[in-house]
């Protein structure tokens, strides 16, 4: 019998040639199946053959090798081994991501053989309030980067009385750096789904939708397909496994704003509304989508739920240290040797991440900035890269841990010219509603402007500063409020860059 | 400014945008998911279709035409022929997507595309790992630079 072969369908391996190594080796005569990545983005496209030994995989495989491969089989020189003893996923502790590049993606079955759907199972067999208190025990706090323990809003969603509750999910991931949530969606879409439905019955919600943004239509085709294929086995809908438990899931695509990823925003969208950030209170656990009680969270965090309930909070709990427990799942991007998913328990150095599993520039030059968490967060310098990935010792270095991207800069970069970026970001994407960051992130960026043609340097950063100071106490929401915190981080890290722009920012680096 | 009156095929056109808005009635906030369909029916969205789609939702045309000049993919205006989009992004940027956005933007109007394609930047596809990124009149593609993006849109040419 001829082995199965396996390429991903994960839209950063399709980028780089995955459909076509795929109808290179179909046409070669090969059985092949189409999984999510595996997460070594930079062994994309990254193929396997089934052995005996486990999956056998080849790295950065074009369709000329496609024949070679086939014939020479682990004896070719681009074979990196049975992938599942790759030093770079072995010593990775794979929770959330455990299924994704291992099953193929919308079928029922497989997802069915590697542990799906026990968490609901288990969930429905026990009292709503059980299931929160669960999730309060595992102290799982919101994977999107804000961090707010996930059972306490639960609580907060079950003790509000209403006649219709919602889960909403978001999917808007439009920091620069991140890709997990889109990743997770199209390796595995129905751990999602029944971290939803999970979600739903916890909190006495009927209804569930997922906000995608716009840019990740293979994820929107993935999880539309997933749903169709769960309503058809009873996983979703007015009877969900036989239980009595209604879950409806709709699926709601945004249309470029990355201010939608803001949960008030989110919410002002799905109602047909343009996407402004609302006041709070209220908080959209009490009142949320269309006024009613509504549980917000991102993809990571919903999708943490179905390992929580199976296995149990306490042993979720175990993971990681302080208060940032379980896993987070890295997304190593930018100039990095070896970029993608590396997920681990909290604690974990930035310098083992960069350095160990990144493996240093792309460019092979020296590491100069690293910023963490999204365009919201801090440059870390790489004297604090031994400062451990963890809510609050990241707050303690005025830097977040975000939703754990980790964009790696080599000494090439000007830290002035990425201030200035911060506010041009700003000023493309504020929707608008708040002074502060509508008009402070187009001063700004004439500020910055300022500053890098040499005029009044000292002066200006005395506005800037102020500025800042301004920005991040009187904005409405994180994202005029944290706007700020890549900004003074450059400056404070690397004063250089923005004190002699005559010399630094003419591409003399 | 005078508008021209709607020409019979703005007419029909018209017709269709109501037909799309009544489908999503039902629906809870129908208007994105509406506008998203104008747009897949049509490409853009015209100012007839936001009066219309105002009609049957029972909305104000101001409300509907916020929403549209809110979000950047609805487009007012009928698409060139090709679009090449490009990731501004701060991963992307590390590896070089500010050059590779400013000569493609040169290479563009210097018709080295042909002669109806617009460069736009977009921020972040998610493909953070394998930059630059963009996409090809919506195909996906990493690791990029000027030669490649040059042979992905050799057929564009006259």
């Amino acid at each position: 019998m001829s082995p199965v072969w396996w390429v991903p369908q994960d839209a950063s391996a399709v980028s780089v040639g995955a459909d076509e190594v795929a109808a290179a080796l179909a046409a070669a005569g090969a059985e092949v199946r189409r999984n999510g990545s595996r997460g070594m983005l930079w062994a994309e496209p990254l193929v396997e053959v089934e052995t005996d030994a486990g999956r056998v995989g080849f790295a950065e495989v074009t369709p000329a090798d496609v024949v070679d491969i086939v014939a020479a089989g682990a004896g070719h020189q681009k074979c990196i081994g049975v992938v599942d003893e790759h030093p770079w996923l072995a010593g990775q502790q794979r929770v959330s991501f455990a299924r994704v590049g291992v099953i193929e993606p919308t079928s029922l079955s497989s997802y069915a053989d590697h542990g799906g759907w026990d968490g609901l199972r288990k969930a429905l067999s026990m009292a709503r309030e059980q299931v929160v208190e669960e999730v309060v025990a595992s102290g799982l706090r919101g994977r999107g980067g804000a961090g707010f323990p996930a059972g306490i809003k639960m609580r907060t969603v079950v003790g509000t009385e209403a006649d219709q509750k919602f889960v909403c999910c978001n999917f808007d991931e439009g920091d620069s750096g991140t890709f997990a949530d889109r990743m997770i969606v199209e390796g595995d879409p129905f751990t999602l789904i029944e971290g939803m439905t999970i979600a739903g019955y916890a909190v006495g919600a009927t209804e569930g939708y997922v906000y995608v943004r716009s840019e990740y239509p293979h994820a929107v085709a993935t999880l539309r397909r997933a749903i169709d294929l769960a309503y058809t086995q009873g996983f979703l809908g007015a009877d969900v496994l036989g239980s009595g438990v209604r879950f409806d899931l709709h699926v709601r695509v945004g249309a470029g704003a990355y201010i939608c990823g803001e949960e008030s925003s989110m919410l002002d969208s799905l109602e047909g509304k343009r996407g402004e950030v609302r006041a709070k209170p209220p908080i959209p656990a009490v009142s949320g989508l269309f006024g009613q009680p509504t549980l917000v969270n991102n993809v990571l965090t919903l999708c943490a739920l179905p390992a929580i309930v199976a296995g149990g909070g306490a042993s979720y709990a175990e993971l990681g240290r302080g208060r940032s427990l379980g896993t987070q799942v890295f997304q190593l991007a930018g100039n990095v040797a070896r970029g993608g998913i590396v997920e681990l328990p909290f604690g974990v150095t930035l310098r083992e991440l960069v350095e160990d599993w990144g493996g240093g520039t792309r460019s092979g030059r020296p590491v100069r900035a690293v910023q963490v968490g999204g365009p919201l967060g801090a440059y870390v310098p790489p004297q604090q890269f031994d400062t451990p990935l963890d809510y609050e010792e990241f707050a303690g270095i005025g830097a977040m841990v975000g939703h754990g991207g980790i964009v790696v800069f080599d000494d090439t970069v000007d830290m002035a010219r990425m201030a200035r970026f911060a506010f041009e970001f700003c000023r493309a994407e504020s929707c608008g509603k708040c002074t502060p960051c509508r008009i402070g992130s187009a001063r700004g960026v004439d500020v910055m402007d300022e500053v890098l043609a040499g005029r009044d340097i000292d002066a200006n950063l005395i506005l800037l500063d102020d500025l800042c100071e301004t920005m991040t106490k009187g904005s409405l929401c994180a994202m005029g409020g944290l706007t700020p915190m890549p900004v003074r981080s450059a400056l404070r890290h690397w004063p250089e860059d923005f004190a002699d722009p005559a010399e630094q920012h003419q591409g003399a680096r | 400014m005078v508008r021209e009156p709607p020409t019979a095929d703005l007419g029909a056109r018209v017709d269709i945008v109501r037909a799309i808005a009544a489908a999503r009635l039902e629906d809870r906030g129908p208007l994105m998911p509406i506008l998203h369909d104008v747009m897949a029916e049509f490409g853009y969205i015209d100012r007839a279709d936001v009066i219309a789609i105002a009609e049957v939702l029972n909305l104000s045309v101001a409300d509907v035409h916020g929403v549209v000049s809110f979000y950047k993919d609805f487009r007012t205006a009928p698409v060139p022929s090709h679009i090449v989009a490009l990731c501004r992004g701060e991963a992307c940027q590390a590896v070089g997507a500010e050059t590779l956005y400013a000569a493609a933007r040169d290479a563009a109007a210097a018709g080295d595309y042909g002669p109806d394609t617009e460069v736009e930047h977009v921020f972040c596809f998610g493909n953070c790992a394998l930059g630059p990124s963009g996409t090809v009149d919506g195909r996906l593609v990493g690791r990029l630079d000027p030669d490649r993006l040059s042979a992905l849109t050799q057929d564009w040419l006259p």
